[in-house]
């Protein structure tokens, strides 16, 4: 049975070399083995099987939007995913229109893991907190504490660098960094919490925004958790104030209705005469 | 009286915006601030950075410039007559805020809005000096959205339309009757007119920007986020047969890209001729249905009021369901033969499914199992739909379908 040993868990580049030539060669999707060093970390193969690195005799072609699908499908945690995708490779030799058929079931598997690393960028670059570290060279300096779902630094962060690219800035989450210095970017191994500050000066005006913009007489808290479930709260600094915002929410919209109501005072009165006259 | 510091200015001045229902940064140009000394970018795609437990979506700075006003609308909570407390940001400190909280990654950027003092002008002018010293002195290239204010002069307006990605100037109340009666400084007019002009505004760059000969160098943009306005949903006597009327021509004579309802929700030291009520979250959630339906689905106002009974909607199902229901002979709807526009009348299918659906079908007669994979739900579409290996019989015109899919009464309130 070929057994590839991939690079790294999101070793793009691997799988595809490796995918291309045994497809080449028309080996079966059930006859590889594919291994990233998940399992055990540290056994990352230097390079792959030279068989499977050859340049092809047969040219394997595929639709471009497969191009686009399988590098967001590999960031996924799914420990299937290449061999998934592989036979989804395999079978768009044949089937060449199969992406377009969002019911076939390795289709839809393969969109629905899209979807989930979709959303979990959406979040990173949503619910990232900058920290600021300093200053350095005339450069701000920020550092963030991220704990994404899987495997997306590298895919989050071109935006971090479009964004921002006259700060000098952080991103740390427990499998890989992203740090962006100088005008360069680079990835590092993961860190953890304690290397980021643990406060900012300017979260006690944005926790002051958080709370006066939340209009107690509206609560509806399942609407907010479904787009920010609790498992990023920790990493939120303005998080902390839900529960109270919450518990008070009540008594608050009640006094509005309750509380009397004002009369128009002499100086709405006296516009109200002038606009008349 | 002591100064008041930012905290409290901060906590004054976004309570003070937040009836205002729009928070969106979508829809506008991409830019990124690589290649100049500026800070920020837009991706087209709206961004929400936090949601507040009211379940809204917090994606811009959303605060008054003052909230010191002239005017005396009842509905607002910064009315001239009402006794909350009053404060004032200067436009620096306002830049430093944003500035700050965008760096942090907390929001998309700026929505600026303010009460009317001195004049109309005065006021434009303030607001615009905040969208023009993020720009030019702060080389800022994130989202500015600026309320802009009906009474002041067109160059004012288009002065924020040059540096605001969204403009917008709210209606409030969709009948002319109901603002003059609670909005006494405000007139329908004068806010249809200055809507008129941002639209041309818009016209005219777009014109500029496309023609050939100046196309080496492009006029800078004109709002290219488009323009906005938001209703308020139950505090004058408007029902929502008037309500959707009112969106159907800010559509189409405007080209609003979204109109906005917001629930009439209480406010502190409320006016007397208004008093506070609890706001009718259902019934400006079934509105956000219709406009979905007026926008993406097809429908006339008309059509969907056929659903709903004395110009309301049906507050306890959706209005394309509830259109469904009275039109039954539209139905069984064939998934596998059916054009785009008789898909988009299936309760519980909307355009992304139906996108996915069409191209699905080109290689396979669908089956429920198939469609199951395309869609949330295949249940609710079973009395609508026949597919390869399913016909409703009898179930689309049972008596008893409207009874299967209406909810149980409880699951009526949002609280």
């Amino acid at each position: 049975m070929p057994t590839v040993a991939l690079a790294s868990p999101t070793d793009w580049k691997g799988w595809r070399n490796a995918a291309r030539n045994l497809c080449a060669q028309g080996v079966r999707p059930e006859a590889v083995e594919w291994q990233s060093g998940e399992a055990q970390p540290g056994l990352f193969a230097e390079a792959a099987d030279t068989a499977l690195t050859a340049s092809p005799s047969v040219q394997t072609r595929v639709p471009s939007a497969f191009l686009t699908l399988s590098r967001l499908v590999i960031c996924h945690r799914d420990a299937e995913r290449f061999a998934r995708l592989y036979r989804l490779l395999f079978r768009l030799q044949r089937e060449h229109h199969l992406l377009a058929n969002a019911a076939d079931p390795d289709v839809a598997w393969a969109h629905g893991c899209a979807k989930a690393i979709r959303r979990d960028r959406h979040k990173m670059h949503a619910f990232v907190r900058f920290r600021k570290v300093g200053e350095q060279g005339g450069r701000e300096r920020f550092a963030a504490w991220f704990e994404p779902d899987h495997r997306i630094v590298e895919l989050a962060t071109p935006f971090f660098v479009r964004r921002f690219p006259n700060m000098d800035w952080a991103i740390l989450t427990p499998e890989r960094s992203a740090i962006w210095q100088d005008g360069a970017l680079r990835y590092e191994a993961g860190a953890s919490r304690q290397d980021v500050p643990d406060a900012d000066i300017v979260e006690v005006e944005w926790k002051a925004y958080f709370a006066a913009i939340f209009n107690p007489a509206r609560l509806k808290v399942k609407a907010m958790t479904a787009e920010m479930p609790k498992k990023y709260w920790r990493n939120l600094p303005e998080a902390v104030l839900i529960p109270g915002l919450i518990a008070k929410a009540g008594d608050r919209s009640d006094a509005m209705r309750t509380d009397g109501v004002t009369e128009p005072n002499a100086l709405s009165k006296r516009i109200a005469r002038r606009r008349e006259s | 009286m002591a100064a008041k510091t930012m905290i409290e200015k901060l906590k004054i001045l976004a309570d003070a915006a937040k009836y205002d229902a729009s928070c969106a940064s979508s829809g506008t140009s991409k830019r990124s601030a690589i290649g100049t000394a500026g800070l920020g970018s837009t991706e087209g795609m709206g961004l929400c950075h936090a949601y507040a437990p009211d379940g809204r979506c917090i994606s811009l700075l959303k605060v008054l410039l003052t909230n010191f006003c002239t005017f005396d609308c009842r509905y607002c909570v910064n009315r001239v007559s009402s006794n909350v407390e009053r404060a004032r940001f200067t436009p620096e400190e306002l830049v430093r805020l944003t500035l700050d909280f965008y760096k942090r990654n907390y929001i998309e950027g700026l929505f600026l809005s303010s009460g009317i003092i001195r004049s109309p002008d005065y006021t434009m002018e303030q607001i615009v000096e905040v969208a023009r010293s993020l720009r030019e002195d702060h080389g800022f290239l994130g989202y500015i959205h600026l309320k802009s204010i009906p009474e002041a002069s067109p160059e004012l307006i288009e002065a924020a339309g040059r540096h605001a990605d969204r403009l917008s100037i709210n209606i409030e109340l969709p009948r002319a009757e109901g603002l003059r009666h609670y909005a006494p400084e405000k007139s329908a007019k004068t806010i249809r007119a200055a809507m008129g002009n941002v639209r041309s505004g818009i016209d005219a760059n777009r014109g500029e920007r496309r023609s050939r000969l100046v196309r080496k160098a492009k006029p800078p943009r004109f709002a290219p986020g488009g323009q906005s306005t938001q209703m308020i949903v139950g505090a004058d006597g408007s029902d929502d047969m008037q309500i959707l009327t009112a969106s159907t021509s800010l559509y189409g004579d405007y080209r609003l890209r979204r109109v906005y309802y917001s629930a009439y929700s209480p406010i502190p030291d409320a006016s007397a001729d208004l008093p506070p009520i609890r706001p009718p979250l259902v019934r400006e959630h079934r509105l956000y249905q219709a406009d979905w339906m007026l926008r993406f689905y097809g429908f006339e106002v008309g059509e969907i009021m056929e659903g709903g009974a004395q110009g309301m909607l049906d507050l306890a199902i959706d209005p394309k369901l509830a259109w469904a229901l009275v039109h039954r002979e539209w139905f069984p709807v064939d998934i596998n033969r059916a054009p785009r526009a008789r898909l988009l009348r299936v309760p519980g299918l909307g355009p992304v499914a139906i996108g996915k659906l069409l191209k699905a079908r080109r290689s396979a007669k669908l089956r429920l199992d198939d469609l199951a994979r395309l869609t949330v739900s295949v249940k609710k579409l079973l009395p609508f739909i026949e597919a390869a290996d399913w016909s409703p019989g009898v179930l689309t015109d049972s008596a008893g379908l409207a009874a299967r899919v209406r909810p149980p009464a409880e699951q009526l309130s949002l609280f």
